[in-house]
């Protein structure tokens, strides 16, 4: 059944590559088959090089850890002689001269990286509909956004035209899009995956992670990526456990925490109703819940845009049309060049946010906004911290809904800002996440069932915890199992 | 919530080294000004004696042997230069 090997997850295609049922080539040329009987209407990939594909797996080494194993890349990472647009017009035409580290590390495990995968212009945004390129349907409603920044990521492996992603999570941007569109994504501990070769968005909240079919395959691929890097300054020095011990240990004595700041009025009911009904699933398993408090949760998007468009600003400034990146005709000097290249290149949400961190870092407002967010910062790290005492994972909904349609809050940044509400005190915090599915919307005439993802917080390199929760609630459930048509 | 908070789009878009059309600048500074008066509840928070977290972890004055290492090379870092004149980088005159 080589033709249904796309449908497959990496735990279930490793097993078939160590028996020599079958090839790296025969993964490769049905995951290609897949893209091209769908990707036209999902619209997920933005570059992939098939040839260079098949030649990676002619010499794969099978006994790595993931050992002929395709996994798709968000944009935003470097492949080294592959593009990287993040999505964006300014990196039209540039090729990467190097490999990411987590990249770099993929391949010594015996991954091929195939596809470079859209997403919300330098991971701004939680839609896809940022990106500069194409747009990115979700495949259960393909009129509905798959979520976002990492929404090619997301939306090609719960459309099965992927085995696996690597993305990014800055404010969610795992996390949700794997809710949006049915699928388990993992935003690790900030510090725990190098960030060198990830094109920056905000240096102290970005991390590289897995979108996968399974919390197993998440677990691979985490193990894969994890550890210290001296090429990243903020990267941890800290041993990197065996993540897959922890699938099978199972949630009796594990305590899990609901925030009341998190079920408040304006979540959907089928959401809230999923997501208690995830926690309850636990609970028969042995897991303790408890209520939990984390005060500081309603000025987490405030501080959030404040901290990330001021390091958004600062490293965007790298784009100035000397080194790479788009330069525009006859600059008449080096001020028109830099003016006029950068207009042209960035978008519209791009510009916003540079100009909106320009404006907390400059003179006369640093220290009411830009200073004010780092203190208030500590505040929402220090409840995380307080929470953790008491409790080994948080649980909650990902989002306040399901996936909204495209163009829904195109028109509203601040709208489509406040959407993140459940995602983004983790990045200030830098502790790690899951999403996993834990349910559907009813079907009505005017959408069909819409995946629901249930979000787990783990404690600063408590990536075992959330694994043995989220495999516990898998192996009870099969939400995981449903494929849209 | 400060329903006064404002930025000036045209000369922060300046400082951010953006060349901004008139459209553009109209539709910024209307959302940009909702943005900032969202963000200024930051206000009602008491951070009284709270020191700014710049970082989650904080982890400092993190060094590494300096050792040599490869790098990629000119010829790399060159290729996507917009343009080039031998191996270096050619820009626009600065000096008059």
């Amino acid at each position: 059944m080589s033709d249904a090997l796309h449908t497959l997850t990496i735990a279930e295609l490793r097993a078939r590559l160590v028996r020599k049922d079958i090839s790296p080539a025969d993964i490769i040329r049905s995951v290609e088959a897949a893209i091209t009987e769908c990707d036209g209407r999902i619209g997920a990939y933005l570059h992939r090089d098939t040839e260079a594909a098949l030649q990676a797996a002619e010499g794969a080494d099978l006994s790595a850890p993931l050992g002929g194993i395709p996994i798709a890349i968000k944009d935003v990472l470097n492949v080294s002689g592959q593009p990287a647009t993040c999505g964006s017009k300014i990196l039209a035409g540039y090729v990467s001269p190097y490999d990411a580290t987590c990249i770099a590390r993929l391949k010594a495990a015996g991954a091929i990286p195939f596809g470079k995968m859209n997403m919300d212009e330098f991971a701004m945004g939680s839609s896809t509909e940022n990106s500069a390129l194409k747009v990115t349907r979700n495949p259960w409603d393909i009129t509905r956004v798959p979520g976002g920044s990492s929404g090619g990521s997301a939306a090609a492996v719960a459309a099965q035209e992927a085995i696996a992603a690597l993305g990014t999570d800055t404010g969610g941007s795992i996390r949700q899009p794997a809710g949006f569109c049915g699928i388990v994504g993992l935003k690790p501990t900030y510090g725990l995956v190098s960030r060198y070769g990830l094109i920056a968005y905000a240096s102290s909240l970005d991390q590289a992670g897995p979108l996968t079919k399974t919390v197993e395959d998440a677990a691979l691929v985490l193990q894969a990526i994890s550890g210290h890097d001296p090429l990243d300054s903020t990267s941890l020095k800290a041993p990197v456990p065996d993540y897959t011990a922890a699938l099978h240990q199972g949630v009796k004595g594990l305590r899990i925490g609901l925030p009341k700041e998190y079920f408040i009025d304006g979540i959907d009911a089928e959401v809230r109703a999923a997501v208690e009904g995830a926690v309850a699933e636990l609970q028969r398993q042995g897991a303790e819940v408890r209520e939990i408090s984390l005060p500081h949760t309603r000025f987490a998007i405030a501080a959030y845009y404040i901290i990330a468009t001021a390091e958004a600003s600062a490293n965007l400034a790298r784009f100035d049309a000397v080194r790479y990146g788009h330069r525009c005709d006859s600059p008449s000097d080096l001020r028109d060049m830099y003016d006029r290249s950068r207009a042209e290149g960035f978008g519209p949400e791009v510009k916003r946010r540079i100009i909106l961190g320009t404006y907390v870092l400059s003179s006369g407002y640093y220290d009411a906004y830009y200073l004010k967010a780092q203190k208030v910062r500590r505040l929402i790290a220090q409840d995380f911290h307080e929470a953790f005492k008491n409790v080994d994972v948080i649980a909650s909904p990902i989002c306040p809904t399901p996936a909204f349609r495209i163009g829904e809050n195109a028109s509203d940044p601040l709208k489509m800002y406040l959407a993140d509400i459940f995602t983004i005190a983790a990045n200030l915090a830098g502790i790690c996440g899951i999403s996993v599915p834990c349910g559907f919307s009813t079907a009505t005439t005017e959408r069909p069932a819409l995946p629901i993802g249930l979000q787990l917080l783990g404690r600063p390199l408590g990536e075992c915890d959330l694994l043995r929760a989220a495999a516990a609630y898998e192996r009870a459930t099969d939400w995981h199992l449903r494929r849209p048509q | 919530m400060n329903e006064t908070a404002h930025i000036d789009v045209k000369k922060t878009a300046d400082l951010a080294r953006l060349r901004l059309t008139a459209e553009e600048e109209a539709a910024y500074s209307g959302q940009l000004d909702r943005i900032l008066q969202y963000v200024s509840q930051l206000d009602e928070a008491d951070t009284s004696g709270v020191k700014p977290a710049a970082h989650p972890h904080e982890v400092f004055d993190m060094t590494r042997p300096d050792e040599a290492r490869e790098g990629f090379g000119a010829e790399a870092a060159l290729r996507n230069a917009p343009r080039r004149s031998g191996d270096q980088f050619l820009v626009p005159k600065v000096v008059e």
